[in-house]
């Protein structure tokens, strides 16, 4: 490994994607903290429901339902966006492999993130299953 | 009880979880869901759904601090992460089919083996081998600090690192934990990769691992907001200051007795599993 140089490095690499999921952990972190303060001060006087699973709603299980709730300030909305923040950031780790390993040119490595890569985009998009 | 009231009372649970969990290097997750269902009666999918998102966090948030020294090896966690994605798709697929009482009982097993090999400790495999051909090709082999310098290793039995990695995957899907324990037993004891580098790349693999099946569980309404987010910030704060308390801390009687705690848990999760009241 070469130290010192502009390079893309594996150490680089790491300290790059280190670095990312701090951010995408505290961006998550934050807007769940929003979101929890909206939905505590209009339902925390209300009864919990979680000891009988029905499911949620379906504008809480899709990114756009989401975003929908979440713009019109809604807490439980809110809070998913947050969820989905943190959903993303492994998702945004892998795509940038994909770029890192292209720098460097190790084309291999390039195929195995774009597998990877694949499998996640395909679980969060849904349809197959 | 209100919802503010059971909204603090699991901050501060998934908080000590995540302090502890950090602590002993087992990680907070895993004992998220039998403290949501058995103390505070919350359905076990909602369980696992909200524990699925505190592992993508906790995960997120070491791995900024692990880089630093250097240890993990981003190819070997790359190539091992097609085995757990795809496995925590099926896993999580299997979720939606099983029972949950099956679900509580291998939840349980699962747990009883984690405090097993946690209270056995650390040990390092052998060092210095003969490289093996597939690691070559792949371009695992690497080289991790130590206080003598740079030590470089090979790695080994990559096929068999790859199936047992599946299963890892399929287990974090379908019980919405890390599977640390399992990841860390794959590269360290199957593919002889040494234990700072085994446990750090497994960190790095948790969040990709959990991410890929929490899509499925989000698409199908198992992670409810408002009981996600105390187990999240809680966990993710505890396993913070857990960290940080680490260095210095002693960490074998601690290590054992929450060893103990979650095999209780683990005892309490099959019976109730098996009596059919979870």
């Amino acid at each position: 490994m070469t130290h010192g140089s502009i390079e893309w490095t594996d150490r680089r690499v790491e300290v790059i994607i280190g670095t990312l999921l701090r951010a995408g952990v505290v961006a998550a972190a934050v807007v769940v903290l929003a979101g929890a303060a909206v939905y505590l001060v209009r339902h925390g006087a209300a009864a919990p429901h979680y000891a009988v699973f029905q499911g949620e709603p379906t504008d809480l299980r899709t990114p756009s339902g989401i975003l929908a709730d979440a713009a019109t300030l809604q807490g439980r909305g809110i809070i998913q966006l947050g969820l989905l923040i943190l959903l993303a950031t492994p998702v945004a780790r892998v795509a940038f492999s994909v770029f890192a390993f292209a720098m460097e040119r190790d084309s291999l490595y390039v195929v195995v993130t774009l597998i990877v890569l694949a499998v996640l985009v395909l679980s969060l998009a849904g349809g197959m299953l | 009880m209100n919802t503010l009231e059971l909204t603090l009372l699991i901050w501060l649970g998934s908080l000590l979880a995540g302090f502890l969990g950090a602590l002993t290097g087992l990680g907070g997750g895993i004992i998220i869901t039998p403290l949501l269902t058995l103390a505070f009666g919350v359905d076990i999918r909602y369980a696992i759904g909200a524990t699925l998102v505190s592992v993508i966090a906790t995960s997120s948030g070491a791995a900024a601090a692990y880089v630093k020294e250097g240890f993990s090896n981003i190819r070997i966690g790359m190539f091992l992460e097609i085995a757990t994605t795809v496995g925590a798709v099926v896993g999580a697929s299997l979720a939606a089919r099983l029972p949950t009482t099956t679900i509580a009982v291998i939840f349980g097993t699962v747990l009883l083996y984690s405090a097993y090999v946690s209270s056995r400790g650390v040990h390092e495999s052998a060092g210095d081998s003969q490289p093996d051909r597939l690691a070559t090709l792949l371009r695992m082999d690497s080289s991790y600090p130590t206080p003598e310098g740079p030590r470089s290793y090979h790695v080994h039995a990559v096929p068999t690192g790859f199936g047992l990695m599946f299963g890892a995957g399929a287990l974090s899907g379908l019980l919405g934990i890390g599977s640390g324990a399992l990841k860390v037993i794959a590269m360290d004891q199957a593919m002889r990769i040494p234990f700072k580098v085994s446990t750090t790349t497994s960190n790095f693999m948790i969040g990709v691992t959990a991410a890929a099946s929490a899509g499925i569980y989000l698409r199908r309404g198992y992670i409810d907001p408002g009981l996600a987010m105390p187990v999240m910030l809680g966990v993710l704060m505890g396993s913070m200051i857990g960290a940080r308390v680490l260095a210095g801390a002693r960490t074998r009687v601690l290590r054992l007795v929450f060893g103990v705690v979650v095999a209780v848990l683990a005892i309490e999760m099959i019976y109730h599993g098996l009596t059919g009241r979870l």
